[in-house]
């Protein structure tokens, strides 16, 4: 059920991201401070917006699980959660080389920007033995739905108390009075963003369609466990 | 408390190409990571429904005792 529509969405995000990635190597101006090095930029920002994105999405989700205690909702919050961590794996060491690029190391303790998302990012590490700790599978979807609120709720606010602390070293272009982004380097950055966004979106439904085949797997082996009729159950060959 | 220099110079390219390269790289090669483990997830589950297809075949061709008892 969640696989349909797959093929022309990984078509469309292949189509998406060469695009983007050719309109930051041969459209995008070099930047006037940075120069080459700029270019991490148009990656490293939209895995951050859209990891943090769908960390939110995660939370949003798991309050649609907690109303309707259906548990497809949790499903889709565990597979948001879980993309936006791999997406903050890859966040985390583009940064760490755009700084040791710019700045001239791997990673910088008093910098706001870096130190919040580490926390977010540890924070929704501990996502994953948290909910696994538990064996009750509806215990375990509701606990994880708070968890996942909690923790989606904490996200923009730590987002705001990063800008409130008006950091000197991380670059701050948007929102800016006095010199953003220039229209070509805006228009890159979108593309990226939207390639980026699409690439998770793609991802995610390819893992809810793993997900559901896997439990189908399951439903399958347990009707073959079951007995014909009245006798003895014959255990189904288990595949490791 | 050290503050970093807001603007230090631009790297040659020659030197920033390596560290470009090296963020995008890990960027596929995390992609890649994924995509393999997604395809070794696919390839199990087709193997264990492969094996449970198999199995329901020969359930199927094995008679019903209780039918073979009342001899039915």
């Amino acid at each position: 059920m969640y696989g349909k529509g797959l093929r022309p969405l990984s078509i469309a995000t292949v189509v998406a991201l060469a695009a983007a990635f050719s309109l930051v190597f041969f459209y995008a101006p070099l930047d006037a401070d940075q120069g080459f090095i700029q270019k991490i930029f148009y990656l490293h920002v939209p895995l951050a917006i859209v990891a943090l994105v769908g960390f939110v999405i995660g939370g949003v989700f798991a309050i649609l699980h907690l109303r309707r205690g259906d548990g497809r909702w949790d499903a889709y919050s565990y597979v948001s959660i879980h993309m936006s961590v791999i997406f903050g794996v890859a966040v985390l060491i583009t940064g760490a080389i755009w700084a040791k690029a710019s700045w001239g190391h791997w990673w910088v303790w008093n910098e706001p920007t870096l130190v919040s998302f580490l926390i977010v990012f540890l924070m929704y590490a501990t996502y994953y033995p948290f909910r696994y700790a538990i064996e009750d599978r509806d215990r375990q979807a509701r606990y994880a739905s708070v968890f996942a609120i909690a923790a989606g709720a904490f996200v923009p606010l730590n987002f705001m108390a990063v800008r409130m602390a008006q950091s000197l070293v991380h670059p701050r272009v948007f929102a800016t009075t006095d010199g953003g982004l220039p229209g070509s380097m805006m228009l890159t950055f979108l593309a990226c963003l939207a390639a980026v966004a699409l690439l998770w979106v793609t991802l995610v439904k390819l893992e809810l369609t793993a997900k559901s085949a896997s439990g189908q797997l399951k439903r399958l082996r347990r009707a073959l466990d079951a007995p014909p009729s009245g006798g003895s159950p014959r255990i189904a060959p288990e595949v490791s | 408390m050290d503050l970093l220099p807001i603007a230090t110079p631009a790297l040659p390219l020659d030197e920033a190409g390596k560290y470009v390269a090296g963020a995008y790289l890990v960027f596929l090669v995390l992609l890649v990571v994924y995509v393999s483990i997604m395809a070794a997830k696919l390839q199990r589950m087709e193997r264990e429904l492969r094996e449970l297809a198999g199995f329901a075949e020969q359930r199927a061709e094995e008679p019903d005792p209780e039918k073979v008892t009342l001899g039915v």
